[in-house]
């Protein structure tokens, strides 16, 4: 194996349907108009040499390195940024620019270290690359005068050292932080021989304003700006492809590799969700696999307050098997089931659910999007026909107005951020409507154009005021609708939205956001050209979190914006397969794609493959499952990948149930906190050791790909298999590219779905069928999977939850760059340098009113349960609102949150919890005794 | 630029200050420079708080402002002395013998380039080209221009400025 070369050609592709062809060092090249020397150059084949210049960033001419004749011009100049023209007569190679070239250079190597032999970038520096293309040997300069050679290094960044000592000011660190990642936290400072690279104002890189996405350290040619296990370990001598395991954007990075050992992850220019693109997560926040708190052997007990004891694998299956088909025999089939999860791969998850179908002989599968976007399933099914987003990432390139709802991704969706951030720059309309002021609303060079800071829990209310205002202002699109929906059933809607009570005025009054913004925004959607509307759990997390996702599906609908590039309704998917394990069937009324339980072909197709009679009812949901659990029907549980008790909301009503089980098995990568709940620990595998695939939020599948042994002996896919085989299931896959045949045999739209096509092509949007042979970037062109979109009514109903005079203020949850969802991963990382606990955000007034300031302990305090943590005064939130995240099981968020779920999903309400915040001086009654338990529940028992 | 005296000792919160000055040059297109300028000349420098009061102004970056101020030599960061004294150090000059006169000024100042007197009474600095060549050697006391400079001359100058 090698390392996977990409190469650089120096200046970004460039589209224009002109054709330039011209003459380099007597070859002929034809490129589009508008593309550099450079690039032409380095796309024949030919390389002139360059340090400034990175075709991720926009050219910049500094170096003077690849400077070019001309035939007919005067001078030599730089090719990068000199665009091509018809006939032009270029040479690259000349004893002039030879002399010119090695000038240059000399004068860069006499202010650079010469420790060439034991610096870190050695083998992989553009410098020392250059100065071979271009022939130096010698300095006639000499070292003697003032250089910046001596200059400290800033090792703040717990992943990368800034050492500017080896800095050549080509500003590519600076240019890919503002072009690339769009957070403008570098400078050049000072000027003349001062110029230096500067995060901030005089400030080192971990306290500017710099998030640590990797852009920087990717675009640097030197080694001024490195890995730190680069540094540490070593140039890789080879990597692989794969995908991140983070969140939802999927984006595919090369593992770079010594032996089994992880280098770096780098991410690959040709992955299609993120361009060559990380964040600090997946680019950095790796070091969780190999961490020291992984459990490697199956362990069980019969108590969860006695300690674990370790067992073989043999035993472990055999105790597991042995326990389920005892309840089953004692309470009845149905007394257990299982929860998949969004972050194992597709055939991972099929598996499971496949167990439970057929192992179990019952339909108790459930999975954690159930509490993040079943919503979207639901709804996007009910009004386009398909449980998905309508886009591609690339869309967002090609959309004028976009509606970001209830989605945070400058935190939540960092790499899809900078590319929506990236289209606002370009001068794209932004309406962002969510409780808090986040980034999105105002960062460097981002400003939306109306925000719309409404009560949490007012959603459906907003949207379907937009509605009217579109209706009633005649900006309907009524061409799209009358081609591709049901007129009258749109007649209906209209007439239900244009009704005074969903009047902008009258909504202000629930919402509390001004009717003359409501106006303005809906306006701009519905004139500003294609109209792009983004969402996440702001939308879904909530009693009507369907109803929202439907009246977000009108608005695209009424507007006609379907069906093409740049528009569309796009779900940001929390975790990294949340697409992927909802469509391998992990509802209990759903096989995979989406076709329900009773339908008797879908049920035949199975139960032929299979061998086995399947149920044809509904299993259970997993809020229910503990209530079953709790009237003593439900007693055993397989939880794949998933933290059920620091994740899902009232944590008091998760524990208990989980506490009235007989058989809990928790398969993962730590100890999490269901774990402590847990009568078998069955050891996960993490995404680096394992083969699969991830769909990401755009339908796109991806492989991952091992690139190294598991270090718990199986991968996940594998342990699945051998419980299925104890519990008398015939289940003999080899590889999981035979479990994806069998789903591509069984489900239509991944029917053309191979791993010989995902290598091929590198990745593939579902569907992907006869019809779609590479798959489905864009969908509902021409019409709706369905037939006609469907208009829905969305009425608003007030949750249930509500304030008042003990429970005061709303509290909402969410999540923050560095971390990421329970914390089990990024927690056992260096990412805590940012976010080292949860914090209560709480605005002035509400602060002031309690005698709060800035880093006080306080008490929250909701009808179900109470925490402590410290305070962030900040107006970010508005009065009445107060936000906090739930990355630390410390604080425990979900102990506060409610059972008040979605009416048609159960999709749990944590966006709105009544709250009162008041001082504190220690933790709840409840930490105490949860850390206690923990404690007590986490005890291994020495091996004899 | 002279430095004027400050009316804002170091000891006040400059804040509510600069947030008028900002906001008072909010409709000015590219307001940066314009509103460094109008920070210098009440403050007599940049108060380290401008810059993500002006970041957050422009809705750029820290880096970015940080980027302007440290890019012009008369941005200051810190207070300059009362008076100011540049000389020149550029080619004319020095082909007229200004780098004698450089170093004169420093040895009666007592100071190196870029540094001001602990009393804060004269900062010294270099410029390059005041635009006197045909007076050189030339420096600038405050925002009087001089020129033909030699050491005596120099220290007529620099009389008054020292007590």
């Amino acid at each position: 194996m090698s390392l996977v070369e990409e190469h650089d050609f120096g200046t970004p592709a460039v589209k224009s349907a002109v054709t330039v062809s011209l003459t380099i060092d007597g070859s002929a090249v034809s490129v589009p108009a508008g593309t550099s020397i450079m690039r032409a150059a380095a796309e024949m084949g030919t390389s002139v040499p360059k340090l400034c210049a990175t075709d991720s960033v926009k050219a910049f001419g500094s170096c003077r390195l690849c400077l070019v004749e001309i035939e007919g011009r005067a001078g030599t100049p730089a090719s990068c940024t000199t665009p091509v023209a018809e006939g032009m007569v270029v040479r690259t190679q000349t004893e002039r620019l030879k002399r010119l070239r090695k000038g240059v250079m000399e004068l860069y190597i006499s202010d650079h270290p010469l420790d060439c032999l034991t610096c870190g970038a050695n083998g992989d520096c553009e410098l020392q690359d250059m100065a071979g293309a271009v022939g130096l040997r010698e300095v006639r300069y000499g070292y003697e005068g003032e250089s910046h050679t001596k200059l400290e290094k800033d090792q703040s960044n717990p992943y990368f050292d800034y050492d500017p000592s080896k800095c050549i000011v080509c500003s590519r660190c600076v240019r890919a932080c503002e072009e690339t990642q769009g957070t403008f936290a570098l400078t050049i400072e000072g000027r003349g021989f001062d110029s230096r690279v500067s995060p901030g104002a005089h400030e080192d890189f971990l306290s500017s304003e710099c998030v640590s996405c990797g852009a920087c350290v990717q675009a640097c040619p030197t080694a001024t700006l490195i890995e730190k296990s680069v540094v540490e370990i070593g140039q890789p001598e080879h990597s692989v492809v794969t995908t991140c395991a983070y969140c939802g954007v999927g984006c595919s990075f090369k593992a770079e590799m010594r032996g089994d050992e992880l280098v770096r992850m780098v991410p690959w220019k040709d992955g299609k969700a993120n361009r060559g693109h990380s964040c600090v997560k997946g680019r950095f926040a790796w070091g969780y696999a190999t961490h020291k708190d992984r459990i490697l052997k199956p362990m069980i007990r019969a108590r969860i307050t006695d300690p674990w004891t370790e067992v073989t694998w043999d035993e472990a299956f055999a105790h597991v098997a042995a326990e389920f088909r005892r309840i089953q025999g004692q309470y009845g089939k149905d007394a257990i089931g299982g929860i998949t999860s969004s972050r194992c791969t597709n055939e991972e998850t099929y598996l499971v659910q496949k167990l439970i179908r057929a192992g179990f002989g019952n339909n108790n599968v459930d999975t954690c999007a159930r509490v993040c976007h079943s919503p979207t399933g639901y709804g996007l099914k009910t009004a386009f026909g398909t449980s998905a987003g309508t886009q591609d990432f690339d869309s967002v390139e090609e959309t004028d107005v976009v509606i970001v709802i209830g989605a945070n991704p400058t935190d939540g969706h960092p790499v899809f951020a900078s590319r929506l951030k990236k289209r606002l720059r370009q001068g794209a309309r932004l309406i962002v409507i969510d409780p808090r002021r986040t980034d999105m609303v105002k960062s460097p060079h981002i400003q939306a154009d109306y925000h719309l800071p409404l009560r949490p829990g007012t959603n459906v209310a907003v949207v379907t005021a937009l509605a009217h205002v579109i209706v009633t202002e005649g900006l309907v699109n009524e061409k799209f609708v009358r081609e591709f929906c049901d007129w009258s059933e749109f007649e209906d809607w209209a007439a239900f939205v244009a009704d005074p009570r969903h009047a902008p005025e009258a909504v202000e009054k629930i919402s509390g956001v001004p009717a003359a913004a409501i106006r303005g925004a809906a306006r701009l959607f519905a004139t500003g050209g294609n109209g792009a509307i983004y969402y996440g759990l702001g939308v879904t997390e909530h009693s009507q979190g369907t109803t929202t996702v439907m009246a977000i599906a009108n608005l695209a609908l009424a507007t006609g914006n379907l069906g093409r590039p740049g528009v569309g309704v796009n779900p940001l998917r929390g975790q990294n397969n949340v697409q992927g394990s909802c469509d391998m069937g992990s509802f209990p009324h759903e096989f995979p794609g989406y076709r329900h339980v009773s339908d008797d072909a879908t049920r035949e197709t199975f139960e032929k493959l299979w061998g086995v009679p399947l149920s044809n009812e509904p299993g259970l949901r997993i809020p229910n499952m503990f209530d079953a659990a709790l009237d003593g029907s439900f007693r055993g549980l397989y939880v794949q990948g998933e933290d059920i008790v620091q994740s899902d909301p009232d944590t008091h009503h998760v524990t208990s149930g989980l506490s009235a089980m007989e058989c809990v098995v928790v398969h993962d990568l730590f100890l999490n906190e269901t774990a402590n709940y847990a009568h078998v620990f069955l050891p996960g595998s993490t995404f680096l050791e394992k083969d699969g695939t991830f769909t990401n939020a755009e339908r796109r599948i991806n492989r991952v790909r091992r690139v190294m042994a598991p270090k718990n002996g199986l991968a996940d896919w594998e342990v699945t298999q051998r419980l299925a085989q104890s519990l008398g299931l015939a289940m003999n896959y080899t590889h999981p590219r035979e479990i994806m045949a069998e789903i591509a045999a069984t489900t239509p739209s991944f029917a053309g779905v191979t791993y010989e096509r995902l290598d091929e092509l590198g990745s593939v949007q579902w569907p992907c069928n006869e019809a779609a042979p590479t798959g489905t970037p864009i969908m509902h062109i021409g019409g709706f999977a369905r037939g006609k979109g469907k208009f829905v009514i969305t009425e608003y109903v007030p949750t249930d939850e509500k304030t008042g005079p003990r429970f005061p203020l709303l509290l909402t949850t969410g999540r923050i760059l560095s971390q990421y969802n329970v914390g089990a991963q990024t927690r056992r990382t260096a990412n805590t340098a940012w976010h080292p606990e949860d914090l209560l955000e709480i605005h002035p007034h509400d602060a002031e009113n309690r005698g709060l300031k800035d880093g006080d302990w306080v008490r929250v305090q909701s009808r179900a349960g109470e925490t402590t943590l410290r305070a962030h005064v900040t107006d970010r939130v508005a009065p009445g609102v107060v936000y906090t995240t739930f990355h630390h099981p410390e604080t425990q968020a979900n102990v506060i949150t409610t059972d008040y779920s979605d009416w048609a999903t159960n999709c749990p309400e944590y966006k709105v919890t009544a709250v009162q915040i008041a001082p504190s001086n220690g933790p709840s009654e409840w930490q105490e005794h949860y850390r206690d338990h923990a404690a007590l529940s986490r005890r291994i028992k020495a091996a004899e | 630029m002279a430095a004027k005296q400050s009316v804002n000792s170091a000891n006040t919160n400059p804040v509510p200050r600069l947030a008028e000055i900002i906001a008072a040059h909010g409709h000015v297109a590219g307001p940066t420079l314009p509103t460094l300028h109008a920070i210098q000349a009440e403050f007599g420098h940049i108060p380290a708080e401008a810059i993500q009061m002006i970041a957050d102004a422009e809705n750029r970056s820290r880096a970015e402002i940080h980027g302007v101020v440290s890019f012009y030599h008369d941005y200051r960061e810190t207070p300059a002395g009362r008076h100011v004294v540049k000389v020149c150090r550029a080619e004319a000059c020095q082909a007229m013998g200004g780098e004698a006169v450089a170093a004169h000024v420093a040895e009666r100042l007592g100071l190196g380039f870029g540094e001001t007197a602990a009393d804060g009474g004269v900062t010294l600095e270099n410029v390059y080209c005041l635009g006197l060549c045909a007076t050189a050697p030339a420096a600038q006391i405050d925002e009087r221009p001089c020129g033909r400079l030699t050491p005596e001359r120099a220290d007529r100058l620099l009389a008054g400025l020292i007590r």
